[in-house]
């Protein structure tokens, strides 16, 4: 296989992600969405770092990004356990009191 | 078609489908299970790109801690049976026309590049052969088995860069970001445990 077949991969599940993102009302949704975009972009180190020189750095930089990921989503499902424990909801268009 | 292109295909295939599954499915524990199954499909790739380490790191962290987490906040905010959250048709019908304006942006960017001459030329003057660094008992990171090679890596120390024949430099790890990473961790830790905590339940028409 070569490596524009895996960047396509990631495109699909980047495109994915931006979608979830956009069109989920559910906090919950939004975080997978954040989820999708991540490993789309986690196939693209990966894959540059087996095709091309980036060799073992691009693996370093998607650890991160796992490392990363994991805490990004403890924070957000913390914050939506705040809004739900405020609001009863975790609907996203609900969350508009600093509209002003 | 080798094994290799099969495997490919297979795990590929159950990727992007498990990722069109999160977006077009709208009950949200059916969304998590179809990003279970992307992102351990993604770990296959992960697995055939001979990155072993980060395909088990995928398997470990991602699937194994972080679907945990959003499962357990699903449960938690679980809402009431009247408050549906329904996206409306015309946003869906929007939303699909983006996504495939933007995948044939990416898709036509990604196809227009011809990558075998790209890595040719940026492989150019850095050739490091397999008998050199098997001298040393250290694989390319082409050929898997990179635990050890990536520990070091996060150690500060680059062995897989500096034992080739001919190299007299010394590079630098990722000692100083691994333990950004280790307070970042901390600090999100105690944060979350923070924003999270045990309070009153304060009623929406009292605010």
């Amino acid at each position: 296989m070569d490596l524009s077949s895996y960047l396509l991969v990631g495109a699909v599940l980047f495109v994915a992600g931006v979608v979830c993102m956009a069109t989920k009302r559910n906090g919950i949704g939004v975080l997978m969405g954040v989820e999708l975009v991540l490993n789309g972009a986690n196939i693209n180190f990966v894959a540059f770092a087996n095709y091309t020189r980036l060799g073992l750095d691009g693996q370093v930089i998607s650890l991160f990004v796992i490392v990363l990921a994991a805490a990004e989503a403890a924070v957000a499902l913390a914050i939506a356990l705040s809004f739900y424990n405020n609001h009863l909801t975790i609907d996203v268009d609900q969350a508009n009191q600093l509209q002003g | 078609m080798t094994g290799h292109q099969l495997l490919f295909w297979v795990f590929a295939a159950v990727t992007c489908g498990g990722a069109i599954a999160v977006v077009l499915t709208q009950n949200v524990v059916r969304m998590a299970f179809w990003l279970i199954v992307s992102l351990g499909a993604s770990a296959g790739l992960f697995f055939l790109l001979n990155a072993d380490f980060v395909g088990t790191a995928q398997l470990l962290v991602y699937v194994g801690g972080t679907l945990v987490l959003l499962v357990f906040g699903v449960m938690l905010t679980a809402s009431g049976p009247f408050s549906k959250m329904q996206t409306r048709p015309g946003e869906l019908f929007l939303a699909g026309v983006v996504a495939i304006l933007l995948l044939g942006l990416l898709g036509s960017s990604v196809c227009s590049v011809e990558w075998d001459r790209v890595i040719a030329a940026t492989n150019s003057g850095h050739q490091i052969t397999n008998q050199q660094s098997l001298n040393h008992g250290f694989n390319r990171p082409e050929e898997g088995n990179t635990g050890h090679p990536l520990g070091m890596a996060f150690l500060g120390m680059r062995p897989d860069r500096d034992l080739v024949a001919g190299n007299k430099t010394l590079s630098t790890g990722y000692l100083l970001p691994f333990e950004i990473a280790s307070v970042h961790l901390l600090v999100v830790l105690i944060g979350a445990a923070y924003l999270a905590r045990a309070k009153r339940r304060v009623h929406p028409n009292e605010l």
